[in-house]
């Protein structure tokens, strides 16, 4: 049987051991009513044809030849020293740190990924991860109304339709009150419309950078307005772009979130990714979740600790900051790993070149008839066209050769069905840019 | 051990991905971008490599320790499960390419992935279906707490209670509040769950119940039956917390005894590695009645028998993820069921159980077990008695690590003193837990004999014992260099 290395002569010591003469008497406590009514799985297969099996359903995957997709994830490239190092047992079967003399490793790693990214958001601390940046989201909504014992919220529809999706769901139940500012025409957050709408109720104004449809903006004046109505502001950015881009705590953010896929995960279906969250110094006993500490042992060397854990469910239970207890270390980890390799320059060459690949892709394809820009503020990577048309039906009909023309916001946002989001990154190339372009003008009509 | 930012010299250079020709400055007026670059390590790839693989071997893992570690079921990952998630066929996937036009019939064998998982799923606990979504298993509760609210809302239920016994995890507790509702503790009796005192505690106002079978002591709530009356009676729903899964496979189903709602720890269960403290995925499954709320979007098996994704779902709560879950990791969930069938699903649980019970009884003599009966796949032991040496069970933990094991969870569950809970879960051999229990007589030999030693104790591991009220009061959370 796998993975049960008894021999028939141990398990029968075993049994003597216990003083039961079969594996079934075990479970006699089980009243004979509960048992299963069926147990109908399919029966075990051999290594070789289980992993023949999910070949076999990677293999029903068509990758698109060419694709810009992005709304909010992004196929950058990642080391091969990231899955070389990440997967080393020591790191992958380890538990959670919490025999500290026992998990050195872990935990400086986790002290360093914190460092990471608090120098990325220009912020003072940061925790160990959470799930991804929905749940940072609605957990920096969480600690804005325990800091400021409100429950209003302004929300701006620039923030990814997904995290706003997942943060109604998981503040149903709460006495939250989310206000979200509609864009303007342009796509562009409606900055006087959110300002009018921060107040003295206000627990925080929820804002992010770039926007969902790429734009990029400086916040320091709507955080600014924000503060003296006592009220928390919360940005959500983009980690490869935030190697060049105003960071969180130069805007004054108190809490800064991110999902941290594009700095390391493969896209891999949905995750597991990872919730960047950092914050002010002000705030760190609202932060929820693992933070690791430096701290020296009783011989006075320097060690690493999970600290400030009476924030956590496992000591304050139904008074915790949360109930979090796994989180995304691996993740974490790799993060980590990728950013000490690609360093500085390597973090800033990525943001330029897919800076640099969206303007060319802006050249190329607003040169084609009836295809304009939504609006004409910065972008980043991501850039949101207007198209002659239904966006679906030239997606549609794009994807049939293999090239995934990149987001429909349509989707989630009513009014943009001619809207199209294209993303570049590193990874792309001006021919595919141009390969595009080209079949994209053989689509539309004269 | 130096940090990474701290072996960085500036204009050293690691991987650089591209080449642009342009600059930021070039792309984006001044004021958006940021002051200066960010303070990152200027190291070379060899520096890397060497620095985290260092810090590797500073770690105790299952591949190179024994970890007994109760509630938390530190079973063998198997190896061919990471092989099974890196095909590029699965990992290079866009998450949003099956929601855009076109996009279903590129995605078919990543929604087969999602939809094969959640149907052995349901087969395994009994329940009618279930959801990917949760990333781990707090949130797999916190899902479940507000599927429960759905539930009640939509029948028109007031309800703003949720009852949570003394023996939970602190994730159950946490959970409940987080879901709005009030927390009510109640304490078990005999190690069990009382209907007496549900009963007492129960009243029109309670939403549910949530609850661990086995519970956090390892023993199989035996009035189960009069419970789910009980709650059933005053329209509760009933929660399975199913970190303790690990025990039942194949011999109890949880949908077929009447509760309404569980979360599955992949991470625990069916072999998918802690990886350090995540990233888990925390599946629910749901009875009949609860189906319609399950969060959005589902995947289902069209007539033709191709996959398709559902999000026009009017009473769904919502999604909990961006997509789908952690595909990642659910995928080697899916490689281990397939690989071990039913029959080994159920064999896993049944030697769980032989080989904590086996435990149970070698450490009887030196340790006293609270409830000393036929236990499920884990056990809780006093370490009281020893007190008396001035020795507690953090420092029997800490003797441990020094030989080599991992420590077994300490001061869990909160309702035994000094308390030690063993899970040595079905992967491990006879020999191992001979030597593992033969080492821990010897221990607590020396606890009555040389107690400073284990007071002392670790000596031999990267550090000794850390100063975690220095570590709170300082608050050294980043590095300054």
């Amino acid at each position: 049987m796998p993975f049960v290395p008894h021999t028939p002569e141990e398990t029968q010591e075993m049994l003597a051991c216990i003083g039961v003469d079969s594996l079934d008497n075990l479970f006699a406590c089980i009243p004979a009513g509960m048992r299963p009514k069926h147990f109908n799985l399919p029966d075990g297969l051999s290594e070789y044809e289980s992993c023949s099996r999910l070949e076999d359903m990677a293999g029903r995957n068509k990758h698109p030849s060419i694709s810009f997709m992005g709304g909010g994830f992004y196929d950058h490239s990642i080391p091969k020293a990231v899955d070389a190092l990440s997967g080393r047992g020591e790191f992958l079967t380890a538990y959670t740190p919490y025999q500290a003399e026992a998990a050195q490793g872990t935990l400086q790693a986790i002290f360093e990924y914190q460092t990471v990214v608090t120098r990325l958001m220009g912020m003072d601390v940061a925790n160990a991860s959470v799930y991804d940046a929905g749940s940072a989201l609605f957990e920096a909504a969480m600690m804005a109304a325990r800091a400021t014992g409100r429950t209003r919220f302004v929300l701006d529809e620039g923030v990814n339709p997904l995290y706003r999706s997942m943060l109604n769901t998981l503040t149903a139940n709460l006495s939250m009150k989310i206000l979200t500012i509609k864009r303007d025409k342009t796509g562009l957050p409606d900055l006087n419309a959110l300002n009018g709408a921060i107040d003295g109720q206000t627990a925080a104004v929820m804002v992010q950078n770039p926007t969902f449809f790429g734009n990029v903006l400086d916040y320091t004046d709507l955080f600014q307005q924000a503060k003296t109505v006592g009220a928390l502001s919360v940005l959500c950015v983009y980690p490869v772009m935030q190697a060049v881009l105003k960071t969180p705590g130069e805007m004054r953010a108190d809490i800064a979130v991110a999902d941290g896929q594009s700095v390391g995960q493969p896209l891999n279906f949905g995750g597991p990714y990872l919730g960047m969250m950092a914050c002010s110094k002000a705030l760190i006993r609202q932060l929820p979740g693992r933070i690791a500490g430096r701290t020296v042992d009783l011989e006075g060397k320097t060690g690493y600790v999970l600290t400030l854990q009476a924030r956590e469910q496992h000591i304050r239970r139904a008074k915790a900051t949360s109930n979090i207890c796994s989180n995304q270390a691996l993740c974490a980890l790799r993060s980590l790993i990728h950013i000490s390799l690609l360093g500085p320059e390597g973090l800033i060459k990525t943001a330029e070149r897919s800076l640099e690949l969206s303007r060319y892709a802006e050249a190329k394809l607003c040169a084609l008839p009836g295809v304009t820009r939504l609006n004409n503020a910065p972008f980043g990577n991501e850039l949101a066209l207007r198209l002659p048309g239904p966006a679906k039906d030239f997606y549609a009909s794009l994807a049939r050769e293999g090239i995934i023309a990149g987001t429909l916001p349509g989707h989630w946002y009513e009014g943009e069905e001619n809207t199209l989001l294209v993303a570049c990154t590193e990874k792309n190339t001006e021919s595919q840019i141009d390969r595009f372009a080209a079949a994209l003008k053989m689509r539309i009509k004269p | 051990m130096k940090t990474i930012f701290a072996q960085s010299s500036s204009g050293r250079k690691g991987v650089i991905p591209a080449k642009p020709e342009r600059t930021a400055e070039d792309m984006l007026p001044k004021y958006l971008l940021r002051r200066t670059p960010p303070r990152m390590p200027q190291v070379s790839e060899l520096d890397v490599v060497r620095h985290f693989t260092a810090l590797s071997r500073k770690n105790y893992n299952i591949d190179n320790n024994f970890y007994p570690l109760g509630s938390c079921t530190m079973k063998y990952n198997p190896k061919f499960m990471e092989y099974a998630a890196s095909l590029p066929g699965f990992a290079l996937m866009h998450p949003l390419l099956a929601q855009q036009p076109g996009g279903e019939s590129m995605t078919q064998g990543s929604l087969e992935v999602i939809h094969e998982t959640e149907r052995l799923l349901a087969e395994v606990t009994g329940m009618a279906a279930f959801s990917l979504q949760p990333m781990a298993g707090a949130q797999g509760e916190l899902t479940g707490a507000l599927l429960i609210a759905a539930y009640h809302k939509h029948k028109g239920n007031k309800k703003s209670k949720i009852i949570c016994p003394d023996s939970a995890h602190g994730t159950n507790p946490a959970t409940a509040a987080l879901a709005g509702y009030e927390v009510i503790n109640i304490a078990s009796k005999d190690g069990v769950l009382d209907p007496q005192i549900l009963g007492n505690a129960l009243d029109d106002s309670v939403a549910a119940l949530m609850m661990t079978c086995p519970n956090t002591l390892g023993l199989f709530e035996k009035h189960l039956p009069e419970l789910v009356e009980k709650l059933r009676a005053s329209d509760a729903l009933l929660y399975y917390d199913g970190a303790n899964f690990n025990a039942i496979m194949g011999r109890m189903r949880v949908g077929d005894v009447g509760f309404d709602v569980v979360h599955l720890n992949l991470h625990k269960t069916m072999g998918t590695p802690h990886g350090g403290g995540g990233p888990g995925s925390g599946p629910v499954g749901v009875s009949e009645r609860l189906v319609p709320f399950l969060p959005g979007p589902c995947v289902y098996k069209k007539t033709d028998g191709s996959f398709a994704l559902q999000d026009n779902l009017p009473l769904s709560i919502g999604r909990v993820t961006p997509f789908y879950g952690h595909f990642g990791v659910f995928i080697k969930a899916l490689a281990y069921m397939l690989r071990l069938g039913g029959h080994g699903l159920a064999r896993a649980s049944d030697f769980a159980v032989l080989n904590a019970n086996y435990m149970r009884k070698r450490l009887e003599r030196v340790l006293e077990i609270p409830y000393n009966e036929i236990c499920m796949h884990e056990f809780v032991a006093s370490a009281s008695a020893y007190e008396t040496h001035g020795v507690k069970a953090l420092d029997i933990a800490k003797a441990l690590l020094e030989r080599g094991y991992h420590a077994p969870t300490v001061y869990f569950p909160l309702i035994i003193k000094e308390c030690l809970m063993f899970e040595p879960t079905e992967t491990e051999n006879k020999a191992t837990l001979d030597k593992f229990c033969d080492d821990l007589i010897e221990i607590l030999e020396q606890a009555e004999k040389n107690p400073e030693n284990l007071r002392a104790a670790p000596v031999n591991l990267p550090v000794r014992r850390l100063d975690e009220t220095k570590a709170a009061r300082e608050m050294v959370l980043v590095d300054e260099v």
